[in-house]
């Protein structure tokens, strides 16, 4: 139990997927433009992440390594990544509607988000057992949801600030992230490594 | 030509279409990590661009990015296991960055937008522009951090001794400082 807790304080904060892994910096850049669709693509990615390492940690348990593939791993994890993302998309569209509606359109695009097959082969190199990696997947996604919505706050207010033309757009974002990485940095103290 | 040289300025993946964010940012803690990186996406691009280019008449539409994730994945996973053979240095210091090229979206990009609509030669010089011009993005960083964090470029030592490093150029945040400026700079330049 003491392990979970420390990942999760860990994932969540201390070593955040986007600020310190800089994982899923695609998305964090282009849907933290305003707070209802971070709130959303930020719902999904945390959605998916939790159920695609988990997914991902049986297949390389209990396929992989037993038939000894391990060098089918990339191949594999992308394959359940994306037939994932398809089949809970087919699901929210027939059993609710609803979240379909709130999420549906950030699903094809967490795909190629490289925090999902990052948080899947993270959960290798660090030999995490599976409620472990599922904590992993779930925290880490939280983390993301955390730092977006921060995100899109700042960019709703900066709408308003007067910007030197050369910084408009992505570079004062990409600014922003780094002084946000700058303030997570305060975070290291919690847990002594 | 034209494929070629935009890719290196005026469509530069990193600086001006601002793809392939996260191997940009997380490996270019020095200038060689930043050249290995950038050679081995350069790699899969060719490669893949190359083959998207070849089987696109045959791919149903609805799959294809599906069947241009998994042709990306093979290449990525070739030059894995190349690195951890001949450079296992630099395969452990890129980490998790390798692999993570499949879903690198220059490389869907380029396949997507370039690649499926063009011939072989054409998606070929195209890779060849893009990789180059990522290429000499990552260099760039990584020598900036490397000389502000580090006091050296290539392991080469450019500041006098007594010069006290700035750590924080080689964390997490140094890196998104670094890129915001040099977008900005890029910006300026071309207005």
């Amino acid at each position: 139990m003491k392990e979970l807790i420390l990942i999760f304080i860990s994932t969540f904060l201390i070593n955040n997927f986007v600020l310190s892994y800089f994982l899923g910096i695609c998305p964090f850049l282009g849907v933290s433009g305003k707070i209802e669709s971070a709130l959303g693509m930020g719902m999904a990615v945390t959605f998916v992440m939790t159920i695609a390492s988990s997914l991902s940690w049986l297949i390389y348990h209990l396929i992989l390594a037993k038939f000894n593939l391990l060098f089918l791993e990339y191949v594999v994890f992308i394959l359940v990544i994306a037939s994932l993302v398809q089949i809970v998309e087919m699901f929210m569209r027939k059993y609710s509607p609803a979240l379909y509606q709130s999420l549906g359109i950030y699903l094809p695009l967490i795909t190629t988000n490289c925090a999902i097959l990052g948080a899947a082969l993270f959960m290798v190199t660090r030999n995490y057992s599976f409620l472990e990696t599922a904590m992993f997947g779930f925290s880490g996604g939280l983390g993301f949801l955390l730092v977006l919505m921060i995100m899109a706050g700042i960019r709703e207010e900066l709408n308003y600030a007067d910007i030197p033309k050369p910084f408009q757009g992505a570079a004062l974002t990409i600014i922003t992230a780094g002084l946000l990485a700058l303030t997570f940095m305060g975070f290291s103290g919690l847990i002594s490594a | 030509m034209k494929e070629i040289v935009k890719g290196l300025w005026k469509e530069h993946p990193v600086f001006r279409q601002l793809l392939g964010m996260c191997p940009t940012l997380a490996v270019t803690t020095s200038a060689i990590n930043g050249v290995s990186m950038g050679l081995a996406v350069v790699f899969v691009l060719i490669f893949s661009s190359t083959a998207v280019s070849l089987i696109k008449k045959i791919v149903p539409p609805q799959v294809r990015i599906a069947v241009y994730t998994i042709i990306i994945a093979a290449f990525v996973t070739i030059v894995d296991i190349f690195f951890k053979a001949y450079f296992p240095q630099i395969s452990k210091a890129l980490g998790p960055y390798l692999p993570l090229i499949i879903v690198n979206c220059i490389i869907l990009g380029r396949c997507e937008a370039f690649a499926s609509k063009h011939g072989i030669f054409a998606s070929i010089r195209d890779g060849l522009g893009m990789g180059a011009g990522f290429c000499w993005g990552l260099l760039l960083l990584g020598s900036i951090r490397e000389l502000f964090g580090a006091g050296s470029i290539f392991g080469l030592r450019i500041l006098p001794l007594n010069y006290e490093p700035m750590i924080a150029m080689i964390l997490p945040a140094g890196a998104f400082l670094v890129l915001g400026f040099l977008v900005a700079g890029m910006n300026k330049i071309e207005r």
